[in-house]
């Protein structure tokens, strides 16, 4: 066991490692200097300008913004992971969670501090929702929650953009009006501290997401059964436990993460119900973030910050002439290079046998 | 009636590039390894075809049809990132699949910042170019559907569908890939390379959604950009499900699919479909996959051992 922990660490950071150095080498190819995307990575997460050697804390600000959605969708991709589950539709969660969060931002009247809390839970609600409906027809139907889940991506996008321009008949046809300050998560105090940025209160639930996350997994019978299934879905039937139960249960659990991101993202960074051109990639970005996280609470909060450190330091990037889509590039290929961890641990199996004096030839 | 008719064109070069990603996905599928990356596939497929027209346009009036051969090359190489991956590095092949989907997104626009220092590409003037069939075109009704201004890559997309059957249900090749999709251990024990098998698949998964990535941006568009493609490889997904894995009802499909999103443009005009709102158009196809899935499940339609990682010990 422990060996098999060490081995997803080191695939994770073989995995991390690989795939910044296949960015820095197709950076290079294009003739650009890949120095110069570490030291965007750098400033972007440090906030000390390093030209200069000025401090901006605005940068801080920023950095964190772009890790909190991405976190909370690892945890969403994590949490089905451990059952088993290949939770694509983090990215459909995460939109009708925002809507939820838009409507009760907008619809429901409340003091201040009880709003902004009733507005997590209407997103967190929907997006368990729109979870349970995979899990429900992989438990029922055993229909696979892969195509479910692509396909109710696109049904939350669409019905996110009918609802914002025909239902709240947004008048610029981009965004619904303002929410009332009682809705939001934002606070001029935390951006004047940052100088300006758009640092918010978003990160007390993504914290507490992360410890619901690690204790539900870790230190309950319910986590438990939970990854009894995720290893063998036939041996956890036999040892009794609810296989479709839990099965519908984790994808809840997964969605309500992810639509708490769209909470975070529409009461905390802006603060109107927004139509979305195209998909915004925070699901995607969630299949990255477990990946390498290895599916665990502390993994999938430091690989969130690698992640939201790359998504910051985009504009800084592209200012100084390295196209930002790199940051895909390598996000892809690391989620690549996870993909291929059966082929790396059998080489690291390998190099270990070779250390350790041969064993006796199978009969 | 006549709404019907002036939909016709619209509708086929839509329904075209569905139906030739979806039976790139027939292959691949069939030979055991799910490919969502198709999306991706074919955004590649897509920015290669638009970035060589840009420079051969002036060059050759042929500009055209070498994009569409370019757009089938590049979803060859690409589609072996999958391959690799998945056949030889075992991998989750959704996993891999979605990797594929980001990697184009950044590639893409990366290399589109790279050569033309912008977004997407630089625009083209022509594309491919509509034809119309000489005698055909006059029968009545028929003739102004589908043999007036029509996109040649539809005829492309009927010859494929054929030439998917016949390869897939009546060559020995066929018989062996399906094969390897069913049961890749009995199949090996006959003798049939599963590997190379699976290659072949998933490198036929490539070149068809190289090509209908490239026929999506010279029939639909002027330029290559992020959104060229905005998800018709997931709706040839979706078509691969609702045609059951078929080659012709992967055709029924796309038709059902490419007149569903037509109709959305021209609902406006049509008395009793007037008042609904056109994103019941769009969400159509994701929905109603969703039910195929239900209908079908208990039912062994897919090929039973698509998707999972091929372990040649396992009885």
């Amino acid at each position: 066991m422990a060996n098999r922990n060490r081995d997803a660490l080191v695939v994770s950071l073989v995995a991390v490692l690989l795939g910044f150095l296949t960015g820095s080498v197709i950076i290079l190819l294009t003739g650009k200097n890949p120095i110069a995307m570490f030291s965007a990575m750098i400033q972007g997460a440090s906030g000390v300008i390093i030209k200069t050697g000025k401090f901006n804390p605005r940068y801080i600000g920023e950095f964190v913004i772009q890790a909190l959605p991405i976190i909370l969708t690892g945890l969403s991709v994590g949490f089905a992971f451990r059952t088993g589950l290949f939770n694509i539709g983090a990215e459909g969660q995460f939109v009708v969670g925002s809507l939820a969060a838009a409507i009760v931002a907008l619809g429901v009247k409340a003091p201040p501090g009880i709003h902004v809390v009733l507005v997590l839970l209407g997103a967190m609600v929907a997006g368990g929702f729109w979870g349970a409906i995979p899990g429900y027809l992989k438990a029922k139907f055993n229909v696979h929650e892969v195509v479910v889940t692509i396909m109710l991506n696109y049904v939350a996008f669409f019905v996110n953009n009918w609802a914002i321009l025909d239902v709240f008949h947004s008048a610029d046809r981009v965004k619904t009006a303002e929410f009332p300050v009682t809705a939001l998560l934002k606070d001029p105090m935390l951006s004047q501290l940052t100088r300006g940025s758009r640092l918010n209160w978003g990160f007390v639930p993504v914290i507490i997401a992360l410890i619901v996350y690690w204790f539900v997994i870790e230190k309950t019978t319910f986590g438990y059964s939970l990854r009894a299934v995720g290893f063998n879905k036939d041996a956890a039937r036999y040892a009794g436990m609810k296989v479709n139960r839990n099965v519908v249960l984790s994808m809840t659990m997964a969605g309500a993460f992810a639509g708490l991101a769209g909470a975070i993202i529409t009461v905390g960074t802006f603060n109107f119900g927004r139509a979305l051109p195209m998909a915004e990639g925070y699901g995607f970005d969630g299949i990255a973030v477990a990946l390498v996280g290895g599916n665990v609470a502390p993994g999938i909060f430091l690989s969130g910050l690698l992640f939201g450190m790359l998504k910051a330091a985009q504009p800084l990037m592209q200012s100084q002439g390295i196209p930002k889509e790199i940051a895909g590039i390598i996000q892809a290929s690391i989620v690549m290079f996870v993909a291929m961890k059966h082929g790396i641990t059998y080489i690291l199996e390998r190099m270990r046998t070779r250390k350790e004096p041969p064993k006796e030839a199978e009969a | 009636m006549n709404i019907l008719v002036q939909m016709f064109p619209i509708a086929l070069a839509g329904t075209t590039p569905i139906v030739i990603a979806a039976l790139g996905g027939l292959f691949s599928e069939r030979s055991g390894i799910v490919n969502i990356g198709l999306e991706g596939i074919m955004m590649v497929g897509g920015f290669a075809a638009a970035s060589i027209i840009v420079v051969l346009e002036p060059v050759t009036p042929l500009a055209g049809w070498i994009g569409l051969g370019v757009g089938i090359l590049a979803g060859i190489v690409f589609s072996m990132l999958h391959a690799f991956a998945s056949i030889n590095l075992k991998s989750e092949q959704v996993v891999s699949g979605t990797a594929l989907n980001i990697l184009a997104g950044g590639l893409t626009v990366y290399l589109c910042q790279i050569f033309f220092n912008q977004q997407r590409t630089s625009s083209f003037q022509t594309g491919v170019l509509k034809v119309t069939v000489p005698l055909l075109n006059r029968i009545p009704i028929l003739g102004p559907a589908v043999f007036t201004e029509i996109y040649p890559t539809f005829y492309i997309a009927l010859a494929l569908v054929a030439f998917t059957w016949f390869v897939v249900y009546k060559t020995p090749f066929g018989l062996r890939l399906r094969a390897c999709g069913e049961n890749p251990q009995a199949a090996a024990s006959m003798g049939i390379n599963v590997f190379w098998m699976r290659y072949i698949g998933v490198g036929a998964s490539g070149a068809l959604a190289g090509l209908a990535g490239a026929t999506m941006v010279l029939t639909q568009d002027i330029q290559y950009t992020i959104g060229s493609v905005h998800g018709t490889g997931f709706i040839a997904l979706a078509s691969l499900i609702f045609g059951k894995w078929n080659p012709w009802g992967v055709l029924g499909a796309g038709f059902f699919f490419g007149f569903a999103q037509t109709l959305s443009y021209y609902a406006k005009d049509i008395p009793f479909l007037s008042s609904v709102p056109t994103d019941v158009f769009y969400v159509l196809p994701y929905v109603l996959t969703i039910v195929a899935l239900i209908v079908f499940s208990g039912k062994s339609v897919g090929p039973k051992a698509a998707g999972e990682i091929y372990d040649a010990g396992k009885r």
